[in-house]
């Protein structure tokens, strides 16, 4: 069990959780008010929503040998979009089909640049990640757009038992699952990923599937920053998202996904999202010092990390190299 | 090595044209030139305090040279260069950042130009440098919150706090004064406090987590704005009313930060003034005329009680 590429990333959070428990029993204390769960662990899921839904698009992404480094600013300008409409007096639904529309686009750029004309993922997304935060300071020239609207705060705020941010990022997390585990566009990116060149020479078509995968991520994007503009009743260009693809990129690494692209993990995904949310959350808790949050935080993912590589499995499992064939088929049945 | 030498070229250009009407403005008339260096605009409050400048120099009827440095250093240095070469009559910045000032402002101080500091404080071992330094007091600021708080507060009182991005100026000296005042009062115990990096959602976050660790919060104390925003969506998710339940301090007054005092929502704001321009302007006519002034001058600043916030929202600038 030692083996399993999940075992470390679950082994973290169930010690923060444990954690969070000990200094304080009341964080995992569950109850109902006004028709909703209330407590530590649902505080966890709704805030660590938007990241888990940008992981989930960043995994795709990193699977074909890319990575997107725009979603944060992509997020931003999603939120400022929606809420300068809704402040203008649009009505929400229009607003958030809009933003996500634009999101979109953003996302065709992206995958245009990098499956058409050939350039590097990092530098092709570093264009938006830039370009992008300034457009969302346009959108709302450059001041936090307050709104009020009830419909619009529930996507980011708003319960129906659990939170709906929470049940829109694990519907998309099971919906992408049993698409490309179910089909065989899984097995499609992981081969684009694996060898691009190979796999379009075996009949693969790499361009649409690099292509959709980037216009994914850009939708992805555009929900999360709708949830976390939401979830606040304000657009903030300055801030909404801001290093958020860094987590999404660690969320992935942390569940096992190589950025080197190919085997891809939903499930190891989820769990480093948690696993981030869950450290801020217990730095709340716990009550860190603020200056030595960042600290804290890369001690708990260097150990994860140290403890998830190739090499400190070898140390902690039993001796033979034939073990590692069990390991990777383990996989295959994620999400 | 195109793109520098298009920049080298542009520069010299810039720096011809300057000298070109280098004199004329000064030395001809009596109208006061400023060359103004803002920092950027990237928030309301910043916005608030460049229409502010702007506009007390119309009215001071000051020739304004303004120059947006989009939170670069690189940029102000320039701008500021160019001031020199044009010769203005007064300079007046705010830092982007704390120090590499001193090469820039010894041309300044060689051409015979004062200079003003305003709104953010350099650090600099040589205070001939600049003239004097205009903005606000910050601890003054969390001074006047745990005044409001000791006046205010009966019996037992626990306090969390909300701080600001950690290291900055503003976080730093907020506390420092809202400590200091408080110290006197043993029954005013700040029981948790944590970074909410100035953010609403920051402060949502980190008020959530405060709300689950301790069931005895009577007051919150946030060092902006945003970050009591942020608070009262916690406070309202968790079933309680702010400003009732659970009162809240907060510094800056901003638009949506007043609109929830007046609501009730909030319970105090120190104002963070960002509305200095005729103080700079005043400040500016003195130095022409070589009258002395003090080194420090702090913008004035009030204080905002419930009643005072509907009183004055309807004609607020930001």
């Amino acid at each position: 069990m030692i083996r399993h590429h999940l075992f470390w990333p679950v082994a973290a959070l169930a010690l923060l959780i444990v954690l969070n428990a000990v200094v304080n029993p009341a964080f995992l204390e569950l109850r109902m008010q006004d028709g909703r769960l209330y407590g530590g662990v649902v505080d966890i899921l709704r805030n660590g929503a938007p990241t888990l839904l940008i992981a989930v698009g960043m995994t795709l992404v990193i699977a074909t040998r890319g990575i997107d480094l725009s979603v944060g600013a992509v997020a931003a300008i999603s939120g400022a979009f929606a809420c300068t409409w809704i402040a203008a007096g649009g009505h929400a639904f229009t607003a958030m089909t809009l933003a996500l529309g634009l999101c979109v686009l953003l996302g065709l750029w992206n995958g245009f640049l990098v499956s058409v004309l050939g350039i590097q993922p990092i530098i092709a997304t570093l264009v938006l990640m830039t370009a992008g935060r300034g457009g969302a300071m346009l959108i709302t020239e450059g001041q936090i757009i307050t709104i009020n609207d009830p419909l619009y705060r529930q996507i980011g705020a708003g319960f129906l038992v659990l939170p709906i941010a929470i049940l829109i990022s694990l519907g998309v997390l099971l919906l992408v699952g049993a698409l490309t585990r179910g089909t065989a566009l899984g097995m499609l990116v992981e081969a684009v990923g694996t060898n691009p060149r190979a796999s379009r020479l075996a009949g693969v078509r790499s361009r649409t599937i690099v292509w959709t995968v980037y216009v994914f991520a850009g939708l992805c994007a555009g929900v999360a920053g709708l949830m976390i503009s939401s979830n606040v009743s304000a657009a903030d260009a300055n801030n909404a998202g801001l290093w958020i693809e860094m987590d999404a990129i660690l969320a992935v690494v942390i569940g096992g996904t190589s950025l080197a692209g190919g085997r891809y993990s939903l499930t190891g995904t989820m769990v480093g999202a948690l696993v981030i949310q869950t450290l801020t959350t217990t730095v709340y808790n716990v009550g860190v010092a603020p200056n030595a949050i960042l600290v804290f935080k890369a001690l708990v993912v260097i150990a994860v990390c140290l403890l998830q590589s190739p090499h400190s499995a070898r140390l902690f499992g039993p001796r033979r190299r034939a073990a590692s064939a069990p390991h990777r088929s383990e996989e295959v049945t994620a999400a | 090595m195109k793109k520098c030498m298009t920049a080298a070229a542009a520069l010299t250009l810039l720096a011809a044209t300057a000298c070109g009407s280098g004199d004329s403005p000064s030395a001809e008339d009596d109208t006061i030139t400023l060359g103004f260096s803002q920092v950027g605009a990237e928030s309301g409050w910043r916005t608030a305090n460049t229409e502010s400048v702007q506009q007390a120099a119309e009215d001071a009827g000051i020739d304004l040279q303004f120059s947006d440095a989009q939170q670069k250093q690189e940029n102000q240095i320039r701008a500021i260069r160019s001031f020199v070469q044009q010769n203005v009559d007064v300079i007046a910045f705010s830092p982007v950042v704390e120090t590499g000032w001193d090469a820039v402002l010894l041309e300044a101080q060689r051409a015979d130009i004062p200079v003003i500091l305003t709104d953010r404080a350099i650090d600099s071992e040589d205070d001939t440098l600049y003239e004097t330094f205009l903005g606000s007091d910050f601890v003054e600021e969390g001074r006047k919150a745990g005044e409001w708080l000791v006046d205010n507060a009966e019996g037992e009182t626990n306090v969390v706090e909300l701080q600001g991005t950690t290291g900055a100026a503003p976080a730093i000296d907020r506390k420092e004064g809202f400590e200091e005042v408080i110290a006197d009062h043993p029954d005013i115990e700040v029981i948790a406090t944590q970074t909410g990096d100035f953010t609403r959602s920051g402060g949502k976050e980190v008020m959530e987590a405060f709300l689950r660790s301790h069931d005895d919060i009577d007051v919150v104390y946030a060092h902006n704005d945003d970050m009591g925003l942020g608070a009262i969506e916690a406070i309202r998710a968790a079933g309680m009313e702010p400003g009732e339940d659970i009162q809240i301090i907060t510094v800056d007054a901003v638009q949506a930060g007043m609109e929830a005092l007046a609501e009730g929502d909030i319970n105090f704001i120190v104002e963070c003034n960002p509305l200095l321009g005729d103080q700079l302007m005043e400040l500016v006519e003195q130095v022409v005329a070589d009258e002395e002034v003090p080194k420090r001058i702090e913008v004035e600043e009030t204080t905002f009680t419930q009643e005072e916030a509907q009183a004055a929202l309807p004609d607020r600038k930001y």
